[in-house]
């Protein structure tokens, strides 16, 4: 019996790699294990090659692993590609159509396998990644009966006949193991799993939920990869609320448009990737001069420009903080896991509403696309904080000739907020500089004034955001601190645990939020180091750099870096941390 | 019962005197009063140029915002709540520079605002410099051997793109404008209102006069059916784009 092991399927894009992995998932997520997926594909619908990473344990994890233990090859491409991460003891199983050939020196075992046969046998050649699911099923010791149920779901609607084809290619795949390959049969027998069912998703799920659970009833979007994802999910969810999901020309007209409704009183959004967040740069300031509440997701891929579209990176959290001009007040934020991105949005929300003002909720494509199980808080009940949001009921009358005082100077900052359509709130709004009622002006004491209180707002937000670092700091003093941002929180964790049972005493903070940065609170652990590393997917160090911009640190700090576009393994991790120790 | 005097706001336009813009609010302040909605229950939305200060001299709700970008902005204002009026303005180099684009889905998406374009083939704002709706030949600081790119057919532009209402107005002409705003107001989806709204400082070729001379109004044209889209789209061509009136509503 093994605690877990990791799966992975690998082929030509449209061959199906994806739904094997799904039907996988999804049959053992019933049988209450807990799942980490991750895809690996290019920018092409068919063609190219892509595989799929599963992991699966009878325990929680959060992070794809050192190795993978069962590579199951659809072409030789995958063999080449992949069979350098395979464990010692790991299985190759390889198509026997293609001849594959294992490369020297690779430590796997290669087993060659009738896939593409028995599913055309079964019915058709295409089912070969079906008969691969049952082949891992009869490995990991569990029966078919296991996927079928999955698999009627899947496959409810497409007829009878290729329900029982697929039922067929199942059982023919596990058939063949059980009976003529007793070296594989129960290799990895996982303990059992507790029978909880949990959700198997996607954290730009995660981050949809989240929006309708805080009441966005707008989206306006331009398609980019990794985000689209949202606006996918948003078209079907926001009609039957009586919203409306809009694709745009352009990312500019998406975040302009969420503005304006914003501005209107409806609880609206955009979400993009780096190309996206570029173009959208000035109109986040107009949100931030004219203090319009506006949420921007901005899943983050390979830069810069294009760069890598369809692979991972953390590139963008200078770009996040810094790319629009002037002195413009936002607020930046990191979830740390997909089960965070659900609440993380939900106060993304609540922040942009209550200190009028753009927050950038800055996902990552491992966080957005890495497919987890998870359990999620229910919908109802959310607390939806509109911030000091006036109704007609609350005005007094406007004389003629007299506007409303919408950009009020104010002790906290945040000034009274009218949505357009109250009696006696009528006011101007500019991107240029303007008084207590919106009117431009350029007078030097009102200019201090007003980007003063533009600005105070946020003095309070690391004080009031939840869990502005998260931590897992059990010592007092520390040999090591290691801080991550975004989806880097899994595999730290991992790393963490390796280097403690090596003796080090070593502190971990993932800092959900960027800007304001949340210093003071990262300075007593970092007082509390000898060394600290900090771990992140880029070549420049932004969050490095964030640190020291932020923190008073005479010692040095190191930096473990990854910017080849896949996700850290926990090992590289503790590696980096070792070589530093 | 509103007024046009309920829309006017106790502010000094910082246009130049004579500029055609005067006209172009006091236009939409009359058909605001005649589609008898009140202040608060209009949104002016804006881009950038001296025509996009609009809405911070009209009584309503307004929203001046960047360069090229009042149409999107203004149409999530109405999804957002569709019991608003709401009107977008600009000039020509905001919507037919900068935001081309936005102007030609604004025109497919048919949301149900109205578009006022304050047309005088000029930048006006930046002190004078070409536009996209220069003529062939204008001279102006950044076109001194004169304009060498062919001027954006607005109108023909608006009928291509599925506008489903196109009209076009003179300043000169207060009545028919205000007319044709309400109209456009009325329309339900997506109406566009181009205005020849001359630049009395920078433009010293189109002038009030150079207009009044050359425009045909389509009142004056026996049986012209503004219902016929490839009539109007003719209309236009013969006349190359100077003609006042209500030249298409599907």
């Amino acid at each position: 019996m093994v605690r877990q092991i990791s799966w992975k399927i690998g082929g030509q894009q449209g061959e199906g790699i994806e739904s094997a992995g799904d039907l996988l998932a999804q049959g053992l997520s019933w049988q209450g294990y807990h799942l980490y997926g991750y895809r690996v594909f290019s920018s092409r619908i068919r063609g190219g090659h892509t595989n799929y990473n599963l992991r699966m344990s009878s325990t929680p994890i959060a992070s794809i692993a050192d190795n993978v233990d069962v590579l199951f090859a659809l072409d030789q491409e995958t063999i080449a590609l992949c069979a350098h991460e395979l464990s010692v003891d790991g299985w190759i199983i390889a198509d026997e159509l293609f001849a594959p050939i294992l490369p020297e020196g690779t430590a796997a075992r290669l087993m060659i396998a009738p896939l593409t046969a028995l599913a055309t046998q079964a019915g058709s050649a295409k089912m070969k990644n079906v008969v691969a699911v049952g082949l891992t099923a009869a490995m990991l010791g569990i029966s078919p009966a296991a996927f079928e149920a999955p698999l009627r779901e899947r496959f409810h609607g497409k007829g009878e006949t290729i329900m029982q084809a697929n039922l067929t290619a199942l059982r023919s795949g596990w058939d063949y193991a059980e009976k003529t390959r007793p070296e594989i049969k129960a290799a990895y027998q996982l303990d059992t799993g507790d029978g909880v069912r949990r959700l198997y998703m996607i954290g730009n799920e995660a981050i949809s939920r989240g929006a309708i659970a805080a009441g966005a009833k707008f989206m306006a979007a331009y398609p980019i990869t990794p985000a689209s994802e949202i606006m996918e999910a948003m078209v079907k969810r926001l009609p039957k609320l009586g919203g409306a999901m809009i694709q745009t020309e352009d990312e500019i007209a998406a975040c302009m448009m969420a503005i304006g409704a914003n501005y209107a009183g409806v609880r609206a959004f955009t979400a993009t990737s780096g190309p996206g967040l570029s173009l959208m740069a000035e109109s986040i300031g107009l949100a931030g001069m004219t203090e319009t509440p506006l949420v921007v997701i901005d899943v983050q891929r390979g830069g810069p420009s294009t760069g890598l579209p369809t692979k991972h990176e953390q590139s963008d959290i200078m770009a996040a903080i810094f790319s629009t001009h002037g002195d413009a007040p936002k607020i930046v934020m990191a979830p740390d896991s997909p089960a965070a991105a659900y609440p993380d949005t939900v106060e993304a929300f609540n922040l942009a509403e209550e200190y009028q003002c753009p927050v950038i909720l800055l996902s990552d494509m491992q966080l957005s696309l890495g497919t987890q199980t998870m359990e999620l808080l229910p919908i109802e009940g959310v607390p939806m904080r509109r911030g000091n949001l006036k109704l007609a009921a609350d005005l007094p009358e406007l004389a003629k000739n007299q506007y409303f005082k919408r950009y009020q100077v104010t002790a906290d900052g945040v000034s009274p907020r009218v949505i357009p359509g109250t009696n006696n709130g009528i006011h101007h709004v500019t991107g240029l500089e303007h008084d207590e009622t919106g009117r431009p002006f350029e007078g030097v004491v009102n200019r201090i004034a007003q980007t003063d209180k533009r600005l105070r707002k946020l003095s309070t937000v690391v004080g009031h955001f939840p869990e502005p670092l998260r931590t897992d700091a059990p010592f007092a003093k520390s040999k090591l601190l290691i801080i991550g941002v975004g989806a880097s929180s899994g595999p730290i964790a991992e790393a963490l645990l390796r280097l403690r049972k090596e003796g080090v005493t070593v502190n971990h903070a993932q800092v959900r939020l960027l800007h304001p940065f949340p210093g003071e609170k990262l300075q007593e652990l970092l007082d509390a180091a000898e060394t600290v590393v900090v771990v992140e997917h880029n070549a420049t160090a932004q969050l490095a750099s964030l640190i020291r911009a932020n923190s008073s640190q005479g010692r040095k700090i190191y930096s473990v870096l990854k910017y080849d576009g896949n996700p850290f393994r926990p090992e590289e991790i503790a590696n980096g941390c070792r070589g530093v120790l | 019962m509103s007024t046009a005097a309920d829309f006017q706001f106790n502010v000094k336009q910082n246009w130049c005197p004579g500029c055609g813009d005067f006209s172009v609010q006091a236009a939409i302040q009359r058909a605001l009063a005649a589609v008898n909605v009140e202040p608060h229950e209009v949104v002016i939305v804006s881009g950038i140029g001296c025509s996009s200060r609009l809405p911070g001299y009209v009584n309503a709700y307004g929203f001046h915002t960047t360069h090229g970008r009042s149409l999107p902005l203004a149409q999530g204002v109405k999804l957002a709540n569709p019991n608003l009026t709401v009107l977008a303005c600009g000039g020509d180099g905001d919507g037919f520079a900068i935001g081309i684009g936005h102007t030609i889905h604004a025109m497919r998406r048919d949301v149900d605002i109205t578009y006022i374009v304050m047309d005088n083939h000029v930048y006006g704002l930046t002190k004078g410099q070409v536009s996209p709706r220069s003529d062939l030949g204008f001279k102006t600081k950044t076109s001194p051997e004169g304009s060498t790119e062919r001027p954006v057919s607005a109108l023909e532009l608006a009928l291509s793109a599925g506008a489903g209402f196109v009209a076009q107005g003179f300043s000169k002409d207060l009545n028919e404008l205000a007319l044709l705003i309400e109209a456009g107001i009325r329309h339900r989806g997506f109406s566009f209102i181009n205005v020849f709204s001359p630049c009395v400082t920078f433009n010293k070729v189109n002038t009030y006069e150079w207009y009044s001379q050359r425009i045909k109004k389509l009142s004056e044209i026996e049986g012209y059916d503004p219902a016929n889209r490839v009539e109007a789209m003719r209309c236009v061509m013969e006349y190359e784009g100077l003609v006042t009136g209500r030249i298409y509503e599907r």
